[in-house]
Order: C-alpha cells, then sequence, then structure tokens
C-alpha cells in the first residue's frame, strides 16, 4: 500500500484509522448474508403459491447487525462534506440551510405514512396542502397555472416541453416547429431535454456583456422554431436586462418562451417572472425552497405555466370545486378546456418535498422570502466585490445576481488551473465553487452563496480564497498540483474508473 | 427570520463595501414591469409553533395508514416496517445535506453508499450492473423504454396488460411525445395474454411487469426467448422489490433491463413520493444507461476511493446527445433503500418475503372463503386481485367509512374499462396480523 | 501518400483509392485521457461530415467526423480495447477507420500539414 507522504507508516497500518478519521470497507467485506439488524418473526406456514418461480439460488447479500450498520454509515457519513459543516457555494446548486422543522412536517403520518391511492376522501388535507402550495408559488411567478408534479428540475423542463409541443400540436405546426433555442451558457438538461422530444437544438450567442441580445434571438427565429429555453437570471449570474424584448420578439414568431427557473433564489419576491412573458419556468423546490439534496435527489421541479399553456398541463392537476380542491388524475377526466398531454409520474409527485417547501414558505412569509433573495444578492455582490481585485471577471467588474462569475485570466502564467484552486480550497475546508461551468467562460469559477452564509462566514471564505490566490501568485502554483492532502481521499484517478469500469463489488476470486 | 443570519448593520456594511448605496441598485436591470410594487396577498414571517400548528392541522385531516383499522392497499406502493435507524442515518447532516458527489475527494460517504447500492440492486435483480437510481419505477421504466430504443436502433415497444396502468400513461406519454411507437395489449389481471405473438422484428423493447399490476407472477424466460430471437430486448419491471427475496431473478430469466420501483424498502408512503427507481442491465449496455454511475477506482496515494464515472452519457458533459436529461435523481431515497438492505441481509430479505408471501396466501384464502368473492390470481406474491359483486369502488368506500383501507378498485386507475369495475387489488405485508385479516374479512362480511 | 487535416482536427490519409482517418495529435492532447472510442461498423456508408466516430476522455465527448465520403472497410478495434493508444500515436496505431473513397477530390480542400499547423497556433 502505498502511504501519504506526510503520515508516518505506522499509522496506515491495520484498518488505516487515524485520530478521528475512521476508514470504513465496503459493507460486503465487513458483513455476512445471515447477519441481520432486522428481528423478524418466523414467516406463517402455508402452501406457497409461487408456481415454479420460488427463488432457489440463495440472496447473496451482506447484512449487519444494528450496531455494525450504524458504525458503517456513520463512519462513511463522516467522509462527506455538508451544508451543515461550512459553506458550500456550489454555483447553479444553491445549496442553502435545511430547516430542520421541515423534515419534522415531512414525518407526521398525515404526510409520511398516506398511500397515493387512498380513495381521495380520506386525505383531502393532503389535496388542500398541494393547493396552498400552488398558490403561494403562483402568486410568488406571477403565473396562472402550476403542474406540481415534475419529480426534478429536468423532469420540469420535460414538462414544459410537452405543454409546448402538445399546444404547437393544437396549431397544426407540431411538424413544423422543430427547433429550440438556447444559450451555449446553458445547463446540459436543456439541450438534453429538447432533443428527447426530438428537437434540433440551435445555439443563440450572448453578448460581450454575458446577456442575451434580442436582436440574435431574432435572427434566429423563423416558423421552425418552437420554443427558446433561456435561464434568467442567467448561469453567468446576470439578469437577462432584454427579457421583456426577447419573449416578444419570440411570441411574434409564434414561439414559445421556457424559462430555466434555476436560478429563482435571485428574484423569488423581488420579480414575477408571469410579467416577463414565460409560457412555462420550473421551480427547484431542492434549491430555491430548501429541500434537502440528500447528496444527489429526491428534488421536486414544479412547472409553472401561462395561459396559453395551462390547458395542456399533464395528470394530475388540482383544480377547484365550491372551492375545494379536487385531483384529475386520468385523461379521461379532463373537463371542458382541459386537454393534458399525458402523465411524467405514476402517482401525484413528490408528497414529500412540497410539504418541506410550503413549510418553508410558511416559515419564511412573503416578507422572509423577499429578504432571503435580497440577501443572496448581497453576499454574491459581497464576494464579488471583495476578490475583484485578485481575481478576474468575463464580462467585467458590475453587480451580479446570486451568484458571481470568475474566469481563469488571473491564472495566466501561474501554472496554477481553476481545478488547484478547487482542490486547495478542500484543503482550506471548503467545498469548491462550481468549476468549468457555464462552458462559455474559460475556466469557470461560479460562486453562489447563498443568504444563509453571515458575514463573518462569507469573511472567512473570502480570507482563504485571497490566501490560496496570494501562493499562486507568490509562485506557489506547483505545489496546489498535490491538493488536497487533507481531505479522507487525495485526487482520484478518474481516467482509471473509465478505462477500467468497477461498477459493483465482486468476490475476490478464489 | 430565523433563517437569515444577517442583521440590519451587516447589510449596511455590505452594501458599503460592495459601493451601492442600497439593495436596489442590484436589481436594477430587474425591468420596473416585472417588480413587486406591493407583495403579493400571502402571510408575513412566522415561528416554528405556527407553522407547525398549520401543517399539523392538514396533516391531521388525512386518514393514515397506520390510523387504519385495517390497511391492505399495494398497486404500486408498499406498506412496509421502516427499521428506525434508517431515518435516523439519512438524516445525518453529512448525507442529508449534502451535494451530487461532484468532488470525491470531499464525498467519499455518498459515493461509497452509491457503489454498495450498485451493488444490491444488481445481485438482487440478477445483472451485470446496476446504477444509482432514477426518480421512481415509473420513469425508470419510461427510460428502459427510450435506453432499448437506442440499443436496438427500432422505435416500436409492446407493453405488456400486466402493467401498473399509470406507468403505461408514463411511457405513453414519452413514446407520443419522442416519435416512437407503442402497443399496449389490454388489461390482463390473470396473465393470460399471448405478448409473444405481438413481437416481431420492428420491436426495440417488450415491457413486461412480474409480479403483474394485478398480482400475477409471469412466466418471462419464454417472452425473453421470444424477443431475442427478434432482436428485440425484454425490458422487466416490478413494483414490489421485496418480490426479489422471494422470487427468481429477472436477470435469472433472460431480462435485457430490469426497472422497478425500491420505495418497499427505507421509504415511507408519503403519498407516491418521492420514491427511488432501481435499474439495472447487462454489462454490454451499460454505455446507454441513463443516469448516475459510481465507480471503484485509487486516490494518489494508492489508496481505494469512488468517483462518479462513465459521465460522458450524462447531460452536463454530452448535452444533446446524452443518454437521458435526467440531472437530480433520488440519492437519499437511495441511501435509505440501501440501509434497510444492509439491516435486513440476504437471509433477512428471504425471510421478511417469505412472511409477505404467507401474509397474502392466508388473506387470500380467507377472502376465497367469503360468499360472492372470487381471487383472480392462482399464483402470486404479496398481491392479488378479486373479483366482488358489484362496483368495486362503492364497495372499497362502504369499507372506509368504517376504516378500513381495503385495497385498490381497479376502476381507479382504469376509469374507461367498465368490465374491471368488479376488481380489487389488495396486497398484505409484514404489517398485516392476523388480527387486522380478520377486521377486513368481518368488514367485508356486512358490507357485501 | 497524402495526408491531409479540417478544421474538426480529424485527419486522412489516402492510399490509392482507399483513406485511413483519424484525430490529430493536437486534438488527442486537447482531450486529455481518451478513455473510450466508438466505431462504425464495417460496412457503413459514410458521406463528407458524417459522425463517423466518437471519442471520450473523462469529462468531455467529441464526435469524429468523416473527412471524406466512402464506406468503411477496416476499423481499428486495437484502440476500443486499449484507448491510450490513440493518445500515444494519433497520427499512427491510434487510426480510426479505413474508407474506400467515394469521391477522391474530397480532401482537395482540406489543410496539409503545416496549414494545419497554422491553424491551430491561431486557435
Amino acid at each position: 500500500m502505498l502511504t501519504r507522504p506526510d503520515v508516518p507508516a505506522t499509522a496506515m497500518e491495520g484498518p488505516g484509522h487515524r485520530g478521528l478519521n475512521l476508514e470504513e470497507p465496503l459493507l460486503f467485506e465487513v458483513g455476512h448474508v445471515d447477519a441481520t439488524g432486522v428481528d423478524l418473526p418466523k414467516p406463517p406456514a402455508v402452501n406457497d403459491r409461487l408456481g415454479k418461480f420460488a427463488r432457489k439460488s440463495s440472496l447473496d447479500l451482506a447484512g449487519l447487525s444494528e450496531p455494525e450498520t450504524m458504525r458503517h454509515y456513520v463512519r462513511l457519513s463522516r467522509q462527506n462534506y455538508a451544508i451543515d459543516m461550512n459553506t458550500y457555494p456550489l454555483g447553479s446548486c444553491t445549496m442553502k440551510h435545511n430547516p430542520r422543522l421541515n423534515e419534522k412536517i415531512a414525518r407526521l403520518p398525515g404526510f409520511g405514512d398516506i398511500h397515493p391511492l387512498q380513495p381521495l376522501n380520506t386525505v383531502p388535507g393532503a389535496l388542500e396542502m398541494m393547493e396552498q402550495l400552488g398558490s403561494w408559488l403562483m402568486q410568488l411567478t406571477g403565473m396562472n397555472a402550476i403542474s406540481l408534479s415534475p419529480k426534478a428540475g429536468a423532469h420540469g423542463e420535460l414538462c414544459g416541453l410537452m405543454a409546448i409541443k402538445a399546444a404547437l400540436r393544437a396549431r397544426g405546426q407540431a411538424e413544423q416547429r422543430t427547433v429550440v433555442l438556447a444559450p451555449a451558457s446553458a445547463h446540459g438538461t436543456n439541450p438534453a431535454t429538447a432533443a428527447l422530444l426530438g428537437f434540433k437544438v440551435e445555439t443563440i450567442p450572448a453578448r460581450p456583456d454575458g446577456t442575451v441580445d434580442p436582436a440574435d434571438v431574432k435572427a434566429k427565429l423563423g416558423p421552425e422554431v418552437a420554443a427558446i429555453m433561456l435561464t434568467n437570471p442567467n448561469t453567468c449570474g446576470l439578469f437577462e436586462r432584454d427579457i421583456v424584448a426577447i419573449a416578444e420578439v419570440v411570441h411574434a414568431a409564434g414561439a414559445y418562451f421556457y424559462c430555466d427557473g434555476a436560478n429563482l433564489n435571485a428574484i423569488l419576491g423581488r420579480a414575477k417572472p408571469g410579467a416577463l412573458g414565460v409560457d412555462a419556468m420550473h421551480i427547484n423546490l431542492h434549491k430555491t425552497l430548501s429541500t434537502p439534496h440528500g447528496g444527489g435527489g429526491p428534488g421536486s421541479g414544479p412547472v409553472v405555466l401561462s395561459d396559453a399553456l395551462a390547458r395542456f398541463a399533464p395528470t394530475p392537476f388540482l383544480k377547484l370545486e365550491d372551492n375545494r380542491p379536487i385531483l384529475v388524475e386520468d385523461v379521461s377526466q379532463a373537463g371542458i378546456g382541459e386537454e393534458p398531454f399525458g402523465r411524467l409520474t405514476a402517482f401525484h409527485g413528490q408528497m414529500g418535498m412540497w410539504v418541506r417547501a410550503l413549510t418553508y414558505l410558511l416559515s419564511h412569509g412573503v416578507d422572509g422570502v423577499r429578504q432571503a433573495s435580497e440577501d443572496a444578492v448581497l453576499n454574491a455582490n459581497y464576494v464579488r466585490a471583495r476578490l475583484s481585485d485578485l481575481m478576474t471577471q468575463p464580462f467585467g467588474d458590475k453587480p451580479c445576481m446570486h451568484e458571481v462569475l470568475f474566469d481563469d485570466r488571473f491564472l495566466e502564467g501561474t501554472g496554477a488551473t481553476t481545478l488547484d484552486i478547487a482542490k486547495a480550497l478542500i484543503d482550506e475546508g471548503y467545498h469548491p465553487m462550481t468549476v468549468y461551468f457555464p462552458l462559455v467562460v474559460h475556466g469557470a469559477m461560479l460562486i453562489e452563496p447563498t443568504e444563509s452564509e453571515s458575514k463573518e462566514s462569507l469573511d472567512l471564505f473570502i480570507d482563504a480564497m485571497r490566501r490560496i490566490i496570494g501562493r499562486i501568485k507568490d509562485g506557489g502554483g506547483a505545489a496546489l498540483k498535490e491538493a488536497p492532502l487533507h481531505a479522507p481521499r487525495r485526487r482520484l484517478d478518474e481516467t482509471r474508473a473509465a478505462r477500467e469500469p468497477k461498477l459493483r463489488w465482486k468476490p475476490a476470486a478464489a | 427570520m430565523r433563517y437569515l443570519p444577517h442583521s440590519e448593520a451587516d447589510r449596511q456594511a455590505m452594501l458599503a463595501a460592495i459601493g451601492v448605496s442600497s439593495i436596489d441598485a442590484l436589481f436594477a436591470d430587474v425591468p420596473a414591469a416585472a417588480r413587486f410594487d406591493q407583495l403579493p396577498d400571502l402571510p408575513m414571517t412566522q415561528g416554528e409553533i405556527e407553522v407547525e400548528r398549520h401543517m399539523k392541522a392538514l396533516a391531521g385531516r388525512n386518514l393514515s395508514a397506520e390510523s387504519a383499522t385495517a390497511f391492505f392497499l399495494g398497486a404500486g406502493a408498499y406498506r412496509h416496517h421502516v427499521p428506525a435507524s434508517v431515518d435516523h442515518l439519512i438524516q445525518r447532516s453529512e448525507f442529508l445535506t449534502s451535494y451530487t458527489p461532484y468532488q470525491p475527494e470531499i464525498s467519499q460517504g455518498t459515493l461509497q453508499t452509491l457503489f454498495e447500492f450498485q451493488t444490491q440492486v444488481a445481485t438482487l435483480t440478477g445483472m451485470d450492473v446496476a446504477n444509482g437510481g432514477m426518480y421512481d419505477g415509473s420513469t425508470a421504466t419510461a427510460e428502459a423504454v427510450l435506453m432499448a430504443r437506442r440499443i436496438t436502433k427500432r422505435s416500436k415497444s409492446i407493453l405488456s396488460g400486466g402493467l401498473h396502468p399509470q406507468y403505461r400513461a408514463v411511457v405513453e406519454t414519452i413514446e407520443d411525445m419522442s416519435a416512437g411507437s407503442m402497443v399496449a395489449l389490454p388489461p390482463d389481471p390473470n396473465g393470460t395474454e399471448d405478448i409473444i405473438a405481438q413481437i416481431d422484428n420492428e420491436t426495440a423493447a417488450v415491457v413486461v411487469q412480474s409480479p403483474s399490476f394485478y398480482g400475477q407472477l409471469i412466466d418471462l424466460k419464454p417472452i425473453a426467448e421470444a424477443c431475442h430471437k427478434a432482436g428485440a430486448l425484454l425490458v422487466a419491471v416490478f413494483t414490489e422489490v421485496v418480490s426479489l427475496g422471494a422470487l427468481e431473478s429477472p436477470g435469472s430469466q433472460g431480462a435485457d433491463i430490469v426497472v422497478g420501483e425500491g420505495q418497499s424498502l427505507g421509504n415511507p408512503l408519503t403519498f407516491g413520493g418521492p420514491y427511488v427507481g432501481l435499474m439495472a442491465t447487462r454489462n454490454e449496455f451499460v454505455r446507454q444507461l441513463p443516469g448516475r454511475l459510481c465507480g471503484e477506482t485509487v486516490d494518489a496515494a494508492g489508496r481505494r476511493g469512488f468517483v462518479l464515472t462513465l459521465a460522458t452519457r450524462e447531460q452536463h458533459i454530452r448535452r444533446d446527445k446524452a443518454t437521458s436529461n435526467i440531472c437530480t435523481s433520488s440519492g437519499l431515497c437511495a441511501l435509505a433503500f440501501s440501509i434497510h438492505m444492509t439491516l435486513l441481509g440476504g437471509t433477512g430479505l428471504t425471510r421478511l418475503a417469505a412472511t409477505n408471501h404467507a401474509r397474502a396466501v392466508q388473506l387470500a384464502d380467507a377472502l376465497a372463503a367469503v360468499p360472492g368473492i372470487e381471487v383472480v390470481n392462482d399464483i402470486f406474491f404479496n398481491e392479488f386481485t378479486i373479483r366482488v359483486p358489484g362496483d368495486a369502488a362503492a364497495l372499497v368506500n362502504r369499507l372506509t367509512e368504517r376504516g378500513i383501507v381495503a385495497g385498490l378498485p381497479v376502476s381507479r386507475l382504469e376509469p374507461t374499462r367498465p368490465e374491471l369495475a368488479n376488481l380489487i387489488i389488495i396486497a398484505a405485508t409484514e404489517l398485516n396480523g392476523d388480527a387486522e385479516r380478520e377486521r377486513l374479512i368481518a368488514g367485508l362480511r356486512k358490507v357485501l | 501518400m497524402t495526408t491531409r487535416y479540417t478544421k474538426d482536427s480529424e485527419w486522412i490519409r489516402t492510399e490509392g483509392d482507399e483513406a485511413v482517418i483519424g484525430i490529430s495529435d493536437y486534438a488527442q492532447g486537447q482531450l486529455g485521457d481518451i478513455v473510450f472510442v466508438e466505431l462504425p461498423e464495417v460496412g457503413k456508408t459514410l458521406a463528407k461530415g458524417d459522425v463517423a466516430a466518437v471519442v471520450e476522455s473523462v469529462k468531455a465527448a467529441s464526435e469524429v467526423y468523416a473527412p471524406a465520403a466512402g464506406e468503411v472497410i477496416a476499423v481499428n478495434t486495437s484502440i476500443k480495447d486499449d484507448p491510450s493508444a490513440v493518445n500515444r500515436g494519433a497520427e499512427g496505431d491510434g487510426w480510426f477507420v479505413r474508407i474506400k473513397l467515394k469521391n477522391p477530390a474530397d480532401i482537395d480542400s482540406l489543410m496539409d500539414a503545416e496549414a494545419y499547423g497554422a491553424f491551430v497556433a491561431a486557435h
């Protein structure tokens, strides 16, 4: 075994524990197929009805007793970075505080222990909860219809583009309008979603100031264009200042405007997307509304829809009858003026996330939501102001929204790269910012502090950045290639992982 | 507001450092027409006491499964016992409040648990490789159909009449919107359809659920053989993952892609979501898998470590040529699944499955003894369909008035099929004891 | 034998009415460690500009476009088994496909080594 140069060889003997850093083998290396942390009663004796399909081979999966299970996962958890530990300035991801009240409420039996197919008259509180969340989101966005069911942001994009396709079909133009426009700075999900539905994606350029010019959009518009997908505020951290004019030219050309709402945390309670000409926009509850990221989900991506698209909303959807929310589950149950394009998921959507999001909204209140957006923007601009003397910004030093974008021009000739800064931040006790995204900016570093950070914690982060850059400018760039040295692992060999994929554990050959 | 750390003095000091006089200056690019002149008429900041009161009042209006007198509803979401340690562990800050593990040096916890999850899912399904999870079983099924289309370069899929109707609707929507073509066989409560006759040399995917929506166990082997003869792929679907503890794996029966719902392990009912989709396939198709994949490698000091790999399949790199648009998936639900599976172990899952099956057999026998009720399925796992005299939905409603959630009247999901209007799908798990069964039977005898 | 380069950094070397296609040494350097290549089936007909192959590093995937039209008559299976061969010899052992040229004049408009070198230097 190779050892870290700064670690005496003796410290790495045995299982590799060192102080509070405890190494943990794979479950399959410590567990046993007969070990269990669940005491189950003996199954009642019956004549089985499994026919010839009863499992004959034993199920070779390791188990652990409860104390061993606790140690296994607690040790592993300690190899993770988390919002609850320190600043998580991951641009485009809105890593804000996840209130624990949300978790408590989601676990109430009246929300957590109800079945999606119970008779609807046994779950009026669930429908009412959905109606309240929908109402909050429509009022905050200035839109009149909402589809709650999409399971994440990309699923929301799918919902929006499917509604657009359905609207084009209703107009008899689906065959003709096959192009979706998106800027090169778009999230990868935008072109991936459009392509999934058979649209051809064409790129619209950005102006030198980092925003989209309505004239450039107009030049790309034609009878073949179905929609534009635009993120606002955009992925460069800027508000698309000509967005109303863009929406106007898009609508004049008979196309629709899909807004990627990933960056809504900058403007919630400050700006109404509904007044910007948006036809569809998803809201990432796991970003803007504080539902936890959980190491990669679950998310939830409700979509608000304009009057032009509302009637195509998928099932299930809520409507009010005698002021009571009614759930329409099947296309065949749609009423007059309702033409659902289909269904995106079994059941209703991410109830657990909706409960958390409504709890967040009620806690903040409409005033708190607005204050949160303002603080998020304030924090990003504070980081910008305090780093702008050392770092370079692709579009000049000007106010940003809730995230600030730097490029790597200031690293020219130092031998250090954006990646080195990211890894050096790890040694300083921080999760890196988003790096190399958006693609339109060389060596991009996208910093989104969120409103959850105090001034003191921002100052500490800024100090860490200044120390790292100071070291680089003093000729210490090469040393950063070794970073991180103080994390549970050093840099990992991703080439090896991809060339010889090992995607599951297998017992060592005897 | 308790979640916002700044004092007013902090804000002023920061505005001064930025060099602007007010926060409005930072929002100058927002067009006047889109600004809120006054805030919408919504509640203002509230403390935990008020919020909790509000939300508890809503929750209190719902009949929870645990408060029902008897609860036998399944049909794609199942009420199981989840060990207390599962919920404790997934609420560890380091799991709950971390992002997707794009920085592997400080994400080994999430990555190793993903690797273990992939191993568990691949083993359970009898496949070579599994991904890190999808949104749920229904969207995983739609992704499997798209994957089969990419692999076979054909566009037609055939859906069994035993597929969950809402899974069918999800596939139908994707196929309709993405220029696929789909044949959905009529509902097949007792598994007598001849799906093999439908397979031709334009077929990309044949989608078969076993145990079926109606509970019937389906013989996948001959279907797999017919698929392979025609150059098509068999997509095997399950909604009850516990069944894999009692049944031969879909992989051993010849399935090419296996997808299913993982909710039963580790995840509460929560009115339908969030859940976790399971997806596994053969090695040869791994580059067409959607979603995240975690792989083993070494770090610069030679120690074993894990990274997200084969990422060129994914949207953040491949953009319009990605295998799927999926980004955020179901990480924490996958973790809950994996912890529960670890607590059970292979032998424990087998025992859990045996208990589920035994409870269902006892229930089926007891129901068959009730005059007027017919059990439709001969072989099943923990769920089966009964035929009742008269309208099933009305019967279920009459039982609900007695606090009994008897099962799913099929008409709820098949409202346009009058021939199914007297069917109820009933599931039993380890949580349904003798007394609960007797309450259901007694209730039925009263309302029939 | 004539070798020509495209602006997308493919190279094509003609041998009579056949030609070999690969990616330039500059292109492999830009991609970094190559981890996977996808090759077409032998017998496939390619128009000029069609996607002939895909080459992937850990963080990027690029299409390899056919610099000239023709029918695929051979593919380099050794780079499928060991993609690092493209890093070691992009313009030699790391070739991708061999085609039977449909229209040898296709390559006339492409750059020679010197022009390509200047093109790369300018970008």
